[in-house]
């Protein structure tokens, strides 16, 4: 019998605990963008969209939206003091060239060598890059949250991606509702799994090969 | 710094007194830029709303977007009916469009672009993000080409020359230039120095160097030096046309 899958609030908190006192962050659509909810206290993050801002805080209030204070997922910011704005060349500017240190992006699909594909599901024909590919290239560290498997109970962490590329071997932790995941030279090591998963069922999950860490753990928050 | 008056700014005359006059030299086969990143901040509404009524076709359009906010309510205030790029698909006017977020991030709403591409009436050019802002960029500022690192290994480089430097591969991309750049901006003055208000800078601010004919809609023009010089976002050089919301 095997625990439950973990909630999305929960992966974002996992996702969270990786996010450093001082790092600049950029959160992608979905999963996410739940993140910066669950940063520890006493830690400082400062969050850079591809809208053209960095250093965002809260959701703008309801009734306090403001049409030209958005990040790239739409959602309307709140005014806060330290905020600066640029134009888009300067917002990829800084992704490219290594100015981010984290970045946290959803997946339809990881490779065991750290291959991201998530930006278009081959049936609907058609998809959108966005910012995805500048910042799995750019960021100095890529972290993919996504729950384990798709819909139909599919692995999403396979031995090579079927859906067309976001970047190559860029990724370097995959965090799950049922594993966190690291990308090494050696291969996917499974570092920690969620409460009641063996490393087996985790395994029974996932198409890729897992290396079981010496130092296996539950995920805990 | 003590600033002094400047003479003689008034013969420059940048200031159109309506949206369809300003636009009204856009012709069949144009090449534009036009964009707000997705949502109506930023958005050229009255230029795209004047576009659609002069009714110019066979349009190349550089966008983020092909024209989404109208369908999904990206970054719009509850109520609002925002204006987008759509409205040019749906009027047939438009051939081509370069953009790095074309469709509606869920296929169940999809947009007038989306629709056109599966009918085969309209072409897509998908970019990365960053890429398609770099290309503009280079547009403005003379370069021809440039090599990213974005996009190496996927359908977005196919055919396209490929370099390493320092053991890491490249891709070559080259720059973009307009016909127009349809531009919303939020104050400017008479000789058209130039802000942006928040995230509206977005596309906008780096679109307004890379057209032959700039247009830009903003609030306010105001007489120069009422505008603080430090805080100019795009100096004056780069605008054409101004006209006020």
């Amino acid at each position: 019998m095997t625990g439950e899958k973990l909630p999305r609030e929960v992966i974002a908190m996992r996702v969270a605990q990786e996010l450093q006192d001082g790092d600049v962050v950029n959160l992608g659509i979905g999963i996410p963008s739940l993140c910066s909810q669950f940063v520890p206290a006493g830690r400082t993050v400062f969050y850079h969209s591809e809208s053209g801002v960095l250093n965002y805080g809260p959701m703008a209030e309801e009734g306090q939206e403001d049409q030209d204070l958005i990040n790239a997922s739409g959602q309307f910011l709140a005014p806060v003091l330290g905020m600066s704005f640029f134009d888009s060349s300067a917002a990829f500017a800084m992704i490219r060239g290594g100015h981010i240190d984290v970045t946290v992006l959803g997946a339809l699909q990881v490779s065991q060598n750290g291959d991201l594909a998530n930006w278009m599901i081959p049936s609907r024909g058609i998809g959108n890059v966005g910012g995805a590919m500048d910042l799995a290239v750019g960021a100095k560290r890529v972290i993919v949250c996504m729950e384990h498997t798709d819909r139909g109970g599919n692995p999403k962490i396979v031995s090579t991606c079927t859906f067309p590329l976001t970047c190559q071997t860029c990724v370097d932790l995959i965090v799950t509702d049922i594993a966190v995941i690291s990308v090494s030279p050696k291969g996917l090591i499974l570092l920690e799994t969620a409460p009641g998963w063996s490393p087996r069922d985790v395994q029974e999950h996932t198409e890729a090969e897992l290396i079981v860490s010496s130092e296996l753990k539950d995920i805990a928050l | 710094m003590s600033f002094v008056p400047l003479g003689v700014v008034n013969k420059l005359n940048k200031v159109f007194s309506s949206f369809e006059e300003a636009v009204s030299d856009i012709q069949d086969g144009s090449v534009l830029m036009v964009d707000g990143f997705a949502g109506p901040g930023g958005t050229s509404q009255n230029l795209i709303r004047a576009l659609r009524d002069l009714g110019p076709r066979d349009l190349t359009i550089v966008s983020n977007t092909a024209g989404l906010a109208s369908v999904t309510g990206f970054g719009t205030i509850a109520g609002d009916i925002p204006i987008d790029i759509g409205i040019l698909v749906d009027n047939e006017q438009v051939k081509k469009i370069i953009a790095s977020f074309p469709v509606s991030p869920s296929p169940s709403r999809p947009t007038s672009f989306e629709n056109a591409y599966k009918k085969g009436l309209v072409e897509l050019e998908l970019v990365p993000q960053g890429t398609l802002a770099e290309r503009i960029r280079a547009g403005g500022a003379g370069i021809a080409a440039f090599y990213t690192p974005t996009g190496v290994g996927t359908l977005v480089s196919e055919g396209k020359e490929t370099r390493v430097f320092n053991g890491k591969e490249f891709v070559l991309e080259h720059a973009l230039h307009a016909d127009f750049a349809l531009i919303r901006g939020y104050k400017a003055d008479t000789i058209g120095n130039l802000t942006f208000r928040g995230t509206s800078m977005n596309f906008n601010g780096v679109m307004v160097t890379a057209a032959e004919t700039t247009i830009v809609e903003v609030d306010d023009i105001v007489e120069p030096g009422e505008i603080d010089s430090y805080r100019i976002d795009t100096p004056g050089l780069y605008v054409n046309r101004l006209v006020k919301v």
